[in-house]
């Protein structure tokens, strides 16, 4: 592994972190938030968790981007900060 | 960055300044880094003590190759067990804190030939749904001829794809939970491509509740079937006596059932959760 | 400097953990909206998952799935497996399910949220306070 991959990456997920947390609008979180998710799922392949990147790209950036989306869909995008 | 939050509880005035508290933990946690073991260090204390074992001895004693699975299901079986226990509860959780028995109180059809729109007032009233009335949603009217073909052709495969990730966990990776995620996300596309009221049409709440204990007890009943065997709990080697095949596949044999059991109960919680909160416990339009 | 760059290779990536652990705890701290909070919570839940996840990880070491080990294995005590080939299966496996349990109660802090947001109809915390204090 290249340390210059996962430095990359890890960059990348540091900033979809912060922008999941400082845009002001909740749709906007929930399509970063799955950034972040599939980020983090890019962090544990280079790392050969394979089982456990699998299980992020699944569960982390698919099913828990359409609760969010869900949950959005039901209350509001509204957010004061 | 300094923000200030302020809380008038009971006259008494309390601040919090979070981004100094998070700066302090974080000079905290840096100071501790100077302890750790370098990055990837193969001597480190976490890769020297029991995991040398799970990777030399596990091909041998379970006859698995992918470590991750025989370490999953068979050695640490039970923390596994009531992890889908915990899935399980989430599903059961969101059941409980959303279910609406209540109907809508407007209900509108659209009549195929002439293409009027009926609105009930009372929720009471309904029409037989078929050729001739067809239900509108009201808050979101999802239909689109391209994404409804292109979800018809694509759930089979995805469906196809979730039993593989399940069957071939053993070999491959994947196993009981990603499978089970993969084929709930199916079901979800459903929802969204067509409709919530067809998803919940085809597949019943009381399937999904059912489907959801019964991968639990199958999980569950595998264990107390090795028992009866005269084995430990979860102990798959005992299986041989019962199931007709080679010796050296039974434990890969006693973990596929147990991430099948670990794959319903996870599809089926997910479903429960995301059309509880899609429709906020009414189960009939959504997203 | 040629000695503090071992220093660096060797721990920046907990240093970047760490960071993402704070950001996710100031978004718990500071943030007024519920569903920043969470997600705030699940930034320090991943970054905890990720720092067990690279305590396995081994250099020059492959994934956890034995080689030569797929199909026929009749004899499986011929194969000679090094541990320091091998990236550490353990901290995978608690984490992969800690992943799953994640999203479980992800999913229920939702349902929650939206509970909130059905009876105040606002999901920002200082406004459901006001109709707190209101009632």
């Amino acid at each position: 592994m290249h340390w210059q991959i996962d430095l990359i990456i890890l960059t990348f997920t540091i900033f979809c972190a912060l922008a999941a947390i400082s845009v002001k609008d909740l749709l906007s979180t929930a399509i970063l938030f799955g950034a972040y998710s599939f980020m983090m799922c890019l962090l544990w392949a280079v790392m050969g968790a394979v089982d456990v990147a699998f299980t992020e790209a699944s569960v982390g950036a698919g099913v828990s981007t359409v609760f969010f989306v869900a949950a959005v869909f039901r209350t509001s995008r509204r957010t004061k900060d | 960055m300094l923000q200030q939050y302020s809380e008038q509880a009971g006259g008494q005035k309390i601040e919090i300044h979070s981004s100094n508290h998070s700066f302090a933990l974080w000079r905290l946690l840096l100071y501790a880094t100077a302890d750790f073991p370098a990055w990837g260090d193969p001597n480190s204390p976490a890769n020297s003590y029991l995991s040398p074992h799970y990777i030399q001895k596990s091909i041998e004693e379970t006859g698995v190759p992918n470590l991750v699975t025989s370490v999953l299901a068979d050695y640490r079986g039970f923390d596994t067990m009531f992890e889908t226990a915990v899935v399980f509860c989430a599903g059961l959780a969101c059941f409980l804190l959303l279910r609406n028995f209540k109907q809508k109180e407007e209900n509108f059809y659209r009549h195929i030939p002439t293409g009027v729109i009926i609105q009930f007032k009372k929720g009471d009233k309904t029409l037989p749904v078929g050729k001739e009335f067809e239900h509108i949603d009201t808050e979101w009217i999802p239909y689109d001829l391209i994404i409804k073909t292109v979800c018809r052709i694509l759930i089979p495969f995805i469906q196809l794809y979730a039993l593989y990730v399940v069957a071939h966990g053993d070999f491959s990776p994947g196993g009981g939970f990603q499978g089970g995620v993969i084929f709930g996300s199916s079901l979800m596309l459903y929802a969204i491509a067509y409709n919530l009221r067809t998803l919940v049409q085809r597949v019943k709440e009381k399937l999904l509740g059912l489907f959801c204990a019964i991968g639990v007890l199958i999980y569950a009943g595998i264990g107390v079937v090795c028992m009866a065997l005269g084995g430990n709990f979860l102990d798959y080697g005992k299986l041989s006596q019962i199931l007709p095949v080679d010796p050296g596949h039974i434990r890969a044999y006693g973990m596929l059932g147990v991430e099948i059991g670990v794959g319903i109960t996870v599809m089926a919680a997910m479903v429960i959760i995301y059309v509880n909160i899609v429709s906020i416990g009414r189960h009939d339009e959504g997203l | 400097m040629s000695e503090i760059l071992p220093i660096i290779v060797a721990k920046y990536n907990y240093w970047l953990y760490i960071i993402l652990m704070m950001i996710g705890l100031y978004a718990m701290i500071s943030k007024n909206n519920l569903i920043k909070k969470l997600v705030g919570m699940n930034i320090f839940q991943t970054s905890i998952i990720l720092f067990y996840v690279s305590i396995g990880y081994k250099t020059n070491a492959t994934i956890p799935i034995i080689e030569n080990a797929h199909g026929d294995s009749h004899s499986p005590h011929e194969l000679i497996i090094h541990a320091a080939d091998y990236i550490n299966p353990l901290p995978h496996v608690l984490m992969l399910t800690a992943i799953v349990v994640s999203v479980a109660t992800f999913g229920v802090a939702l349902a929650l949220a939206v509970k909130i947001y059905q009876r105040y109809q606002t999901l920002e915390e200082d406004e459901i306070r006001m109709r707190l204090t209101e009632e």
